[in-house]
């Protein structure tokens, strides 16, 4: 299920009405690559889509939670598992063959994906937040020492938390923490202010997945590197919606989930520079790491290697490499030209809702629509927005630091998707109403 | 009638919008605290018991969803004046009834029946049954904050 990106002019439909194309004024600023994005072309791609919830079509809004899959996805898995299935890197046998050029063709491919410089630097993981533990375990352990501070943001996911604080407690660290301002935007000055010869590492997300923040990832860890710290980067919320290219951003680790772009759960990347991920012991020991072993000494393979013990998820790097795949051939431009322009409508269309208010106010932003609605809790906006097809999620979105400081118990978020449209979000609205309604 | 009206009926949007028994309850003798990590729910419960095993006030306070703030308020109100014994039937009846459980004489819950609509909505069951885990812990003094996702059946 290729997607073509030249398509006849008279073909292209971008799911909108012909009234909003004359009085958008966005549009004219179309580059040509967003003109070619045809979402109705696209939305035949998932299947799951054209399903009725509750008698209702769904839309889909969840998709900071997970995403939907491509065919062209659920083909390469079907396609693994019918005619490669077989263990990688042991066998010297045809299917094993295949199967391990397949799995590492998926490094190749992220490698180009987060433009590294080296496919040794690409691990497969069980998602970010393993990345995470990985790098809080075997890089954190061998360089953060008692009196050493690590730094984190109000923003972040509690994955990109907890690693950090289970760290800093076995070796007497300090966990610091950036604040952000009531747009839920980062406090460039706190962080400079905070940044000392005793920050080892600042763990930041490039987009926040309770606020839809996108934050000033290059400049964050050039003031970072500054000051001598590492930096990792939770790409969990970024690769679906913007291109990454991790040798300009100079993040030492970036880690994502597959499931977040298109691809099966379960898998996951973390890149690391390759001198840092060669100084770093291993995380889990097993098959597969390893040169040699006797039981008086082990050697270890080089990365990546090294960090990938035991059989993987190699279906799940096979599907992945499909879903970069498929996201790259709609192209990374087109699909945030496609969400901003959602995005944008969205704001207005909600922000026109009696008693709606946006948490999440940042100038730049990707994919999510935070909001509560007077005092309604958000669960009960949930539920009844379920009940018309509408799929968002409700709750403190694993951000309870961030429900903290807009003191409130918990968002309702609508988080878009390549696939998503501006019907859908007519929808939306239209059922948000609703939930007025039943509250009057 | 909206088409929401099996869930949001409106004695519980009454009691969501005027919660009866809130606050604190000076001289009460037994409490617990109970919290739905999923959507943030937290409710605080008071009971006052005679020496008989009468409860003879009870106040809650909290924050919570619609489902779970009425739950709190129609509970307090049904359990003046009932002994402990015939609070925990009520609570094994309610909780049958919101599980969608056959042959429960949901007439005998009197205004609680309004909750039975809550067994089509799974996902809502443990708002509905928040007050109640408390009310329990309550009685038999358990310290330990009443948590539905600790293993506790919704
Ligand atoms: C910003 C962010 N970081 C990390 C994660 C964790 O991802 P996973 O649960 O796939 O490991 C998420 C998922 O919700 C996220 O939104």
């Amino acid at each position: 299920m290729k997607t073509k990106n030249a398509q006849p002019a008279a073909k292209r439909s971008l799911g909108r009405k012909k009234k909003d194309i004359e009085t958008t004024p966005g549009l004219l600023r179309l580059s040509p690559e967003k003109a070619a994005f045809d979402v109705g072309k696209i939305r035949k791609d998932f299947p799951i889509l054209s399903q009725k919830v509750h008698g209702k079509p769904l839309v889909y809004l969840d998709n900071a939670a997970t995403t939907q899959k491509p065919v062209a996805v659920l083909q390469a898995l079907d396609r693994y598992y019918r005619e490669t299935n077989s263990n990688i890197h042991r066998g010297l046998h045809l299917l094993s063959e295949k199967a391990t050029e397949a799995y590492e063709g998926s490094r190749l491919k992220v490698q180009k994906f987060l433009n590294a410089a080296d496919p040794r630097e690409i691990l497969f993981t069980r998602g970010a937040t393993e990345g995470v533990n990985l790098v809080a375990q075997a890089w954190g352990r061998q360089n953060v020492k008692a009196g050493d501070e690590v730094l984190v943001t109000h923003m972040e996911h509690h994955s990109n938390i907890v690693p950090w604080q289970m760290l800093c407690e076995e070796k007497g660290a300090t966990l610091k923490v950036v604040p952000i301002n009531d747009a839920g935007e980062l406090l460039l000055d706190e962080l400079q202010r905070l940044l000392s010869s005793r920050t080892r590492i600042l763990a930041v997300t490039q987009v926040s997945n309770a606020l839809g923040t996108v934050n000033p990832i290059a400049e964050i860890i050039k003031m970072a590197h500054a000051k001598g710290a590492k930096v990792l980067v939770d790409g969990a919320q970024a690769v679906p919606h913007l291109a990454v290219d991790v040798q300009q951003m100079d993040c030492d680790f970036y880690v994502f989930s597959g499931h977040k772009i298109y691809g099966p759960t379960g898998i996951g990347v973390l890149y690391g520079k390759y001198r840092l991920l060669e100084e770093m012991p291993p995380y889990q020991g097993g098959g597969d790491m390893i040169a040699s072993v006797t039981f008086e000494k082990t050697l270890y393979k080089k990365p990546p290697h090294k960090f990938e013990a035991g059989t993987p998820h190699i279906a799940g790097v096979i599907g992945l490499g499909a879903a970069l795949d498929y996201v790259s051939e709609c192209g990374l431009g087109a699909i945030a030209a496609h969400e901003q322009d959602l995005l944008a409508y969205g704001t207005r269309k909600l922000l026109g809702i009696p008693g709606l208010n946006l948490v999440g106010t940042s100038v730049h932003k990707a994919g999510v629509l935070s909001f509560t609605l007077g005092e309604i809790h958000p669960h009960d906006i949930g539920t009844i927005l379920d009940r018309q097809g509408v799929a968002i999620r409700a709750g403190h979105h694993c951000a309870q630091p961030v429900m903290e400081r807009f003191r409130i118990p918990a968002t309702a978020r609508a988080s878009l998707g390549l696939y998503n449209t501006r019907d859908e979000i007519d929808v939306l609205a239209k059922a948000i109403r609703k939930v007025l309604e039943v509250f009057g | 009638m909206s088409e929401f009206s099996d869930l949001y009926q409106d004695l519980i949007l009454d009691h969501q919008k005027n919660p009866r028994n809130f606050g604190d309850l000076p001289g009460a003798n037994h409490h617990a605290d109970g919290f739905n990590p999923l959507c943030g729910d937290k409710i605080s419960l008071d009971l006052k018991l005679s020496a008989q095993g009468l409860i003879e006030d009870v106040k809650f306070k909290g924050s919570g969803c619609a489902i779970s703030k009425a739950s709190a308020s129609l509970m307090t109100v049904a359990l003046k004046g009932k002994r402990t014994e015939d609070a925990e039937k009520m609570f094994h009846q309610f909780h049958d009834m919101v599980m969608g459980k056959e042959g429960v004489p949901a007439a005998e819950l009197g205004k609680l029946k309004v909750f039975e609509g809550v067994r089509d909505y799974p996902a809502r069951v443990k708002c509905a049954s928040l007050a109640w885990h408390t009310l329990e812990a309550a009685l038999h003094d358990h310290k330990d904050v009443v948590s539905t996702d600790d293993g506790v059946q919704p």
